[in-house]
């Protein structure tokens, strides 16, 4: 019973957790982009390019620190190059993000192979180029305590900084987007930018901001998922889809912090299960193919998304470059 | 009259001009607004009036001239420094977050300070006192979309004040309200006048200028043709000033004997997709070479009526006989069908059902006729015929300008109409459905539409108008209709149609039985 309680209920909440740390990171970003009324679906190469940048300049400086920040760097450059594109010359805000998916996916594994010459990968990172997990206080001794001791000293202890520093993030968010002024202009200039414009704030500069805020979030989200995780390298195309399943949870969330960190939670726990049933018998279905578990998140996605959670009303610009009106 | 001071004026404008490329939408503008007075700026639609005062707003900036307030040169460069300059503005299209609460959208950019929470106190406090002083109630929490449209115009107002406007410009406010919430916003302007403001009130609708305002300042073809007090001005002169030549308000049409009945409506009910009952049991006829004119405030049922006889909608019991053809519920009708039974169709928002926006004009000119053989070849459309149609019709409408390959939505709302409507009359419907044909159409083009819709009911076609315009009801309609709440719960002839008595009937305060046993 124990031993179910620990492989079923424990493990996959740590794992949930790891799962979900580059999903919210990027879903917090999805928002204040899209909250400006900008589209990102270039989450997913932002992610990318952050996880390169970190792998990249941690294996060079031997400082997952100077990692950490070549990945907010690259994220903010190519959140300017979306809004360079998007804001000051109203491009299509969708196809600047593809843009900018397909561009990444092509350059880290061809500047990869350039410096590190491993077919597209980093060196495996050692010692101080990579975060630590972090040990809390008392694990060791809590998680003798039943039930509640694992879930301290496996689910909540022993992670990277940058887990913690991601669920920080949350409530700053939260409190951001909803107590601040920069808050209330940005959730107005996203649903009627026009009104931000006639109030003598300036729209433009607003949305730049957002997506500086962008940025440094998939940065860290990129640093987390090749310096901070258990790879501790860059892979080719490590982001593996989880930039597009971060703005499925932020449509899952309505645009909100906390629910877009629970729809985030969500699929961790999903992707998490299906890791965990690889392999492992069922009674009276027998092996479940590793295939069919791992689609089962994606399936679950289109569910949600198509029926469960209900019309979502993204922000009302959202998507739409702002023009002034000429009569 | 004496020659007031310089800075007797609230706001004056010297030598402003403005170009969009080809365009020269502002020629040389002066303009002398003066304190605590409500300033009136007439012109038809694209004679400049917005680019104007979009200008002193800092929306766009002047190519050449000076803003003086207060006698002082200002630079406004943008709308932070107009409205650091006093200027408030009320747009037509309002400018509030709809998600927002009255309160969030009063603080947009004035927040008071990094966290909102002390800003937000604060701003409750200068509403409470706004409120008390103007007599402006509003609850600040209600969600601005929640709020009926007079509501929301008011928390422009409140927005405008909260920012310290002493300078109030309102463009075309009324063009949303029922006539009541027109009074009432009057009332507003004039309390906010003995308070001290200055308001500068852009609008077409001369009725209002005579109403409203102290001067009135008339712009053609973005110049500015004259100043005159209201007082010493009169509805007619002002209208020729707009339009450049006398325009009869009165439409002529000589009295005709009508023909049969061709549109016939027997328990007429709706039922709306949210359960609503929007038509309740109505009959009436429509004979040919009659005008039949629905009066009634907007949202009776009204919109729905138009949206079942055109088939767009589907009714729920009942019928309607066109011609000798009898259509059932789930008659299996669209508007592709009716249409070849003879009915035509202009729809009440031309922007929403009348044209695609983004359409060339040539091809919202054959929006719902783009099957028919004329303009089709055999795989491909014909588009020379098309174009050469457009064309055609472009110049014996007066569509201005006349070039088939513009986009829809550059044409001004007046063009815009005329399309619409001749595409349809072009098809030489037998049943003529037209729906506000006037709405946000300028004088001359006005004056125009009216003749062409007498011009069909004088070739024996019946018409249908559906308006809110009391006044183009009464002069068009040989028989009017009133509706309230789905029903209809007036008629009378049109040449006996007294204002007062339908506004009663509007608002269902009349008592008369036997007129709740119309049109059997």
């Amino acid at each position: 019973m124990l031993e179910f309680y620990f492989n079923w209920i424990v493990l996959p909440m740590d794992s949930m957790l790891r799962l979900s740390t580059p999903l919210v990171l990027c879903a917090l970003a999805g928002m204040f982009s899209e909250r400006s009324g900008v589209v990102n679906i270039a989450l997913e190469g932002k992610l990318l390019a952050g996880a390169f940048a970190a792998a990249a300049t941690a294996a060079v400086t031997g400082s997952a620190w100077a990692g950490l920040f070549a990945a907010m760097a690259t994220g903010i450059v190519l959140a300017m190059l979306h809004g360079f594109a998007t804001i000051t010359h109203r491009g299509d805000q969708i196809v600047s993000g593809m843009a900018i998916n397909i561009l990444v996916a092509g350059i880290t594994v061809i500047l990869g192979r350039f410096w590190f010459g491993q077919g597209g990968q980093t060196p495996n990172l050692q010692g101080n180029a990579r975060f630590e997990s972090i040990d809390f206080i008392g694990a060791e001794f809590i998680s003798n305590i039943p039930l509640i001791g694992p879930l301290y000293s496996e689910v909540l202890s022993g992670h990277s900084l940058m887990l913690y520093l991601a669920f920080v993030m949350v409530p700053l968010a939260w409190y951001l987007l909803f107590k601040t002024r920069f808050g209330l202009r940005l959730r107005a200039v996203g649903e009627a930018p026009a009104a931000v414009d006639t109030a003598g704030i300036s729209v433009t500069w607003l949305r730049y901001r957002a997506l500086i805020i962008c940025g440094v979030l998939t940065g860290i989200a990129g640093a987390y998922l090749s310096t901070g995780s258990s790879t501790a390298q860059f892979i080719p195309n490590m982001s593996a889809g989880k930039g597009y399943i971060a703005l499925a949870a932020l449509i899952f969330g309505k645009w909100r912090p906390v629910q877009a960190m629970m729809g985030c939670f969500l699929f961790g726990l999903l992707e998490a299960y299906a890791i965990r049933l690889q392999g492992t018998e069922i009674p009276g279905l027998g092996t479940i193919p590793v295939q069919f578990i791992e689609m089962v998140p994606y399936v679950l996605t289109v569910i949600l998304l198509a029926g469960f959670i209900g019309r979502a009303n993204p922000p009302k610009a959202i998507g739409v470059p702002y023009v002034k009106e000429r009569e | 009259m004496t020659t007031p001071k310089a800075d007797d004026f609230a706001i004056e404008l010297k030598g402003i001009d403005k170009r969009f490329g080809e365009v020269h939408a502002n020629r040389n503008i002066n303009l002398q607004v003066q304190k605590g007075t409500i300033h009136g700026i007439v012109g038809e639609n694209g004679a400049g009036k917005s680019t104007l005062m979009s200008i002193i707003y800092g929306f766009y900036h002047a190519d050449k001239g000076e803003i003086l307030i207060d006698g002082k040169a200002v630079k406004i460069t943008s709308s932070e420094v107009a409205i650091a300059s006093g200027i408030g503005m009320v747009h037509q299209h309002f400018m509030l977050v709809n998600t927002f609460s009255v309160l969030e959208n009063l603080m947009l950019g004035a927040e008071g300070g990094m966290v909102l929470k002390n800003g937000m106190s604060a701003a409750r406090d200068e509403l409470r006192r706004l409120e008390q002083d103007y007599s402006l109630e509003i609850d600040p929490d209600a969600i601005v979309e929640d709020l009926p449209v007079g509501l929301q115009q008011r928390v422009e107002i409140l927005k405008a004040l909260y920012r310290g406007a002493k300078i109030l410009i309102l463009d075309e406010p009324t063009g949303v309200l029922t006539p009541q919430e027109t009074d009432h916003l009057f009332k507003i302007l004039h309390a906010l006048k003995e308070q001290g403001t200055t308001i500068i009130l852009i609008t077409h609708k001369l009725r209002e200028i005579m109403d409203a305002t102290d001067h009135v300042s008339v712009m053609r073809q973005g110049e500015m043709v004259a100043h005159v007090k209201t007082s010493e001005t009169n509805r007619e002169h002002l209208a020729e000033l707009m339009v450049g030549r006398k325009v009869r308000f009165e439409v002529e049409k000589e009295s005709q004997s009508v023909g049969d009945c061709a549109l016939s409506i027997k328990n007429l009910n709706y039922v709306d997709s949210q359960g609503v009952k929007r038509l309740k049991g109505l009959n009436f006829e429509v004979n040919a070479g009659e005008i039949v004119g629905i009066a009634g405030v907007s949202g009776n049922g009204q919109s729905e009526l138009l949206s079942v006889l055109s088939g767009i909608d589907d009714f729920d019991a009942g019928e309607i006989k066109i011609g000798s053809e009898v259509i059932t519920p789930d008659g299996g009708q669209t508007p592709f069908t009716l249409r070849g039974l003879g009915v035509g169709h202009v729809p009440e928002d031309r922007h929403r059902m009348g044209l695609i926006n983004q359409f060339e004009a040539k091809e919202a000119f054959i929006l719902g006729h783009h099957k028919e053989s004329a303009y089709n070849g055999k795989l491909l459309q014909n588009k020379k015929q098309i174009l050469d149609d457009c064309q055609e019709k472009m110049h014996e409408w007066d569509v201005r300008p006349p070039n088939p390959n513009l986009k829809t939505a550059s044409f001004s709302g007046g063009n815009q109409q005329k399309l619409v409507i001749a595409r349809e009359v072009e098809k030489d419907p037998s049943i003529f459905l037209v729906g506000q044909p006037t709405r946000g159409v300028d004088i001359g083009a006005i004056e125009f539409i009216h003749k062409r819709i007498v011009d069909m009911r004088n070739q024996g076609k019946a018409v249908l108008l559906v308006s809110v315009e009391l006044d183009e009801i009464m002069s068009l309609s040989d028989r009017i209709l009133v509706m309230f709440d789905g029903e209809i719960v007036g008629e009378m002839a049109g040449h006996d149609a007294d204002e007062k008595t339908i506004g009663l009937m509007m608002a269902n305060a009349h008592t008369t039985d036997a007129e709740q046993e119309v049109s059997q």
